[in-house]
């Protein structure tokens, strides 16, 4: 019986031919996620059941019209300046101490004839519609943001870190489940701080 | 001088290629990670804003998706030009979401019916008044979670 050599090597040249297929199929297939964007609650279509009566002064009106200009609170402002006018009317905290609506954390104005509180403020947001979309994701990126910065300050006050990390370290579903029942209630107690009161009302039509 | 000539008759060594399976893999493995799966072809522009504020959308399996836009030019002479809603592979009327979405939460199993979200995919030239009646119709169907889609940008570019 002839002595038998080592075992034939396999042929790996086509490995690199195989392997291109593969990447090619995968890079024609592909498209990057795009999936992030803006979350919002629309409102019930069943009306509440008792009207409730607010205070005008505790409603910050935003209106923009078709050209994609902004009425903000009865003046024409700039987008650009609408998150500081947001920011300065939810945390102005009107309601004089030793109320029940008194704020002990806004750092605002203190103004009487701005809103009472985080809590009663509300901002409602109106448009044309012919309003361009993308200027309407401009209003709602800004009064979101509003909301996220006044939420920063309060939790870098209390927990010494950024609301929006502890957010999104909350909805990541790989986040332990102890850590999670532990930012749950923070992230709570943040958002009871400053809730975000953003009524969309229907569009009008002229 | 001997010395440099000697060089010059030696044949021009190849390349060594061994390695090259492994860089292609590497890419190949980069783009299978990476990759989604398209679901439907999309028949409308979809350029979509930009915004800072974003929160993403972790869950797929709980996102119905609406597109929203002008026709691409293929279509553009049987729909025209004004925006236009796509549902699947499907121009649709604002009136139709409603159904869409009922169909779509069917088929979801049933722990997930209720915390389904609707992902609105719109063009930036779209206007507001089709996405007012989207939203109308999504109140109807009680499918109150909406995520406007964006891209992550400076969102005061979408204003030129």
């Amino acid at each position: 019986m002839p002595k038998r050599g080592a075992p034939p090597e396999v042929n790996a040249g086509s490995m690199a031919d195989i392997a291109f297929l593969l990447l090619i199929f995968f890079l024609v297939t592909t498209t990057i996620e795009t999936d992030a964007g803006l979350d919002r609650m629309l409102p019930p279509i069943e009306p509440p059941e008792e009207d409730v009566v607010i205070k005008q002064k505790n409603i910050f009106q935003v209106n923009i019209n078709r050209d994609g200009q902004l009425l903000a609170d009865d003046e024409l402002t700039n987008i650009k300046d609408l998150r500081a006018k947001a920011i300065a009317f939810l945390d102005n905290g009107g309601a004089p101490s030793g109320t029940a609506d008194y704020c002990n954390y806004c750092k605002g104005a203190r103004d009487a004839s701005s809103s009472d509180s985080p809590s009663k403020a509300i901002i409602s947001l109106k448009n044309d519609r012919e309003t361009k979309y993308g200027t309407y994701i401009t209003v709602q990126n800004e009064l979101v943001g509003a909301y996220n910065e006044l939420r920063n300050r309060e939790a870098q006050r209390l927990y010494k870190r950024n609301f929006t990390d502890m957010e999104a370290e909350f909805l990541n579903p790989e986040t332990p489940d102890d850590v999670r029942e532990e930012l749950k209630e923070k992230v709570k107690r943040i958002q009871d701080l400053f809730p975000q009161k953003l009524s969309e009302a229907e569009t009008s039509s002229n | 001088m001997s010395k440099f000539n000697k060089k010059k008759d030696a044949a021009l060594p190849a390349v060594n290629t061994a390695s090259l399976p492994d860089i292609v893999f590497m890419l190949l493995f980069f783009f299978m990670t990476v990759t989604v799966m398209k679901d439907s072809t999309l028949k409308v522009e979809n350029l979509l804003p930009n915004a800072t504020e974003i929160k993403k959308l972790e869950k797929k399996d709980r996102v119905i998706y609406i597109y929203v836009g002008k026709p691409t030019r293929e279509y553009e002479k049987t729909y025209g030009t004004e925006s236009k809603i796509q549902l699947n592979d499907k121009f649709a009327d604002a009136s139709e979401v409603g159904d869409y979405i009922l169909m779509e939460r069917a088929k979801k199993p049933q722990e997930l019916q209720n915390v389904l979200t609707t992902a609105l995919k719109v063009d930036k030239e779209a206007n507001m008044g089709i996405i007012s009646d989207i939203k109308q119709e999504l109140r109807k169907v009680n499918a109150l979670k909406v995520n406007y889609t964006t891209y992550e940008g400076d969102a005061f570019r979408n204003l030129q």
